[in-house]
């Protein structure tokens, strides 16, 4: 088994690291039982994520899937966000070997979280979203 | 950058005296010992010889020792070749134990697993209590692979004794590292490979006492007495008794080594770290084994970073194993997933270092520091 470049590179440099105090959404995916878990922290501001901070407790792909997604969200419209794959994390880090693509690759559904936590608790009613899609 | 090999239970280089040894029976004397012309007899006579060394390591008959391809055959051969009945073995035992005993029992053995304690530890109560008149083997291995752990083959032993029933032991990771006497502990089928100890793949033996009948698993010429067929390995067996006659010249001093390397490895980490504890038993373990678990890190994360520092060790981590399954050892002391998750298993050798142990107890911390700055378990 071996990791692609850009794996080990997130791995070694993880981006957007922690947690935010007054975050707007928060997110969960997987547990330590079965090896992998990451929380994402996300900032919401005109419908935008506007700041994004991840934790994970895993191995090498689930940390830099984690740290590969904040970067593919940050910045953009909750619905780009909760567009974003786990597939297109996967094809953004060049790869990852097939034992890892289930179960190392949770980060999207920890952002997707995070974006669902934040709509369900803001007061106005989606007005951001047209389409609920349902991402794998 | 240097690189340091800290996994020697998972296999070890060739000692140098061993590829000299080997060399000859490659180009030269590379006869078929079955053969009557010269070159046979040039191989029949190195296998002799081979068999002799491994006999007299053992303190054993040379007609107890039939040479397979490793560990994993010896295992095969001993528990498919005692015949249909009930085994008793532990819950900690290599794959090529557990696995074969799977298999027997889907095809009419029945099989008890023993409990481990929290050190993994077998209790001999429990092999007593668990013969039944149906009760053909009793396999446990000599020490564990992951934690180290030395069972307690000796009492093991005397109750298969008593009972009349023979007794297995795997003794891979055990021999040339602990003392085995076949006598006292009263072993009647042994399990031994080359590779764990300086010598090459794909040889090993298996030890038979006189008078315990064990069916042959491969079939074919008369090789071994009829007892495994196919041409015998010559290369391949001189290799191992040449690394068995190295294993017992240096047993004092590798162990003395060994120790001292191991015990300033387990203090140096638990000084210099938090939340790090030793899986298996304190004391009676294997002296190259030290098994620690680093809590709220992942033991893959870990094993990266090792690696790039040119550190190579293992880890009961699920994720870095192909069947995405935890370890059965450590699940087995009744550990928390989490913490087998983050388990990392070194096994030192005779060539390292003093210096090699110092440095990586110098870049362990801010791994460790940094996995954990990271982790959603630590709560900071």
């Amino acid at each position: 088994m071996e990791y692609s470049e850009k794996v080990m590179d997130h791995f070694t440099n993880p981006r957007n690291v922690g947690e935010i105090q007054d975050a707007d959404g928060v997110g969960t995916a997987g547990n330590p039982v079965c090896g992998d878990m990451t929380h994402i922290h996300i900032k919401v501001s005109d419908g935008r994520i506007t700041d994004i901070k991840f934790k994970t407790f895993g191995c090498g792909a689930a940390i830099a899937t984690a740290s590969m997604t904040t970067e593919l969200a940050l910045g953009k419209t909750l619905e780009e966000g909760l567009a974003i794959s786990r597939n297109n994390v996967a094809d953004a880090l060049d790869g990852l070997p097939p034992v890892k693509l289930h179960c190392s690759n949770l980060a999207a559904d920890a952002l997707h979280a995070a974006i669902e936590d934040y709509l369900s608790t803001s007061e106005s009613d989606t007005p951001y979203i047209t389409t609920h899609q349902q991402t794998e | 950058m240097e690189r340091i090999y800290l996994d020697h239970a998972a296999t070890t280089a060739m000692d140098h005296e061993v590829v000299q040894a080997m060399m000859p029976y490659f180009t030269q004397a590379s006869g078929n010992a079955s053969s009557l012309h010269s070159f046979g007899r040039e191989a029949k006579h190195a296998l002799d010889s081979a068999r002799q060394t491994i006999a007299d390591a053992l303190n054993a008959q040379t007609d107890e020792i039939i040479f397979t391809s490793g560990g994993t055959e010896s295992n095969n051969f001993a528990l498919k070749g005692i015949g249909k009945g009930h085994i008793i073995t532990s819950s900690i035992e290599h794959p090529s134990i557990l696995k074969t005993c799977r298999y027997l029992n889907d095809h009419g053995c029945d099989v008890t697993y023993l409990p481990v304690d929290a050190d993994g530890m077998v209790d001999p109560g429990d092999v007593e209590s668990a013969i039944n008149s149906d009760t053909k083997l009793i396999s446990v291995m000599h020490a564990n692979n992951e934690i180290g752990t030395i069972q307690p083959v000796d009492e093991i032993g005397a109750i298969a004794r008593d009972n009349g029933i023979p007794f297995h032991t795997d003794a891979v990771q055990s021999f040339g590292k602990t003392e085995i006497d076949l006598q006292k502990m009263n072993i009647d089928i042994l399990s031994l490979s080359s590779h764990k100890i300086y010598g090459p793949k794909g040889i090993g033996a298996l030890y038979i006492r006189r008078g315990v009948k064990i069916d042959p698993l491969m079939h074919g010429g008369e090789h071994e007495k009829g007892r495994r067929a196919g041409t015998e390995n010559i290369p391949g067996i001189v290799g191992f008794a040449k690394a068995a006659s190295l294993a017992i010249e240096r047993f004092s001093s590798d162990r003395e080594h060994l120790i001292k390397l191991r015990d300033m490895l387990i203090d140096g980490a638990m000084n210099a770290i938090d939340d790090v504890f030793l899986n298996g038993h304190p004391v009676k373990r294997l002296p190259n084994n030290a098994n620690l678990r680093f809590k709220f890190v992942e033991g893959e994360s870990l094993l990266l970073h090792l690696d790039m520092k040119g550190v190579a060790v293992s880890t009961g981590s699920a994720c870095s194993s192909a069947s995405l399954e935890p370890s059965h050892v450590l699940l087995a002391l009744g550990l928390a997933p989490e913490d087998i998750h983050g388990s990392i298993r070194f096994t030192l050798g005779r060539e390292n270092t003093e210096e090699e142990i110092r440095y990586v107890l110098d870049v362990l911390p801010e791994m460790i520091d940094k996995l954990r700055a990271i982790s959603p378990l630590t709560g900071r």
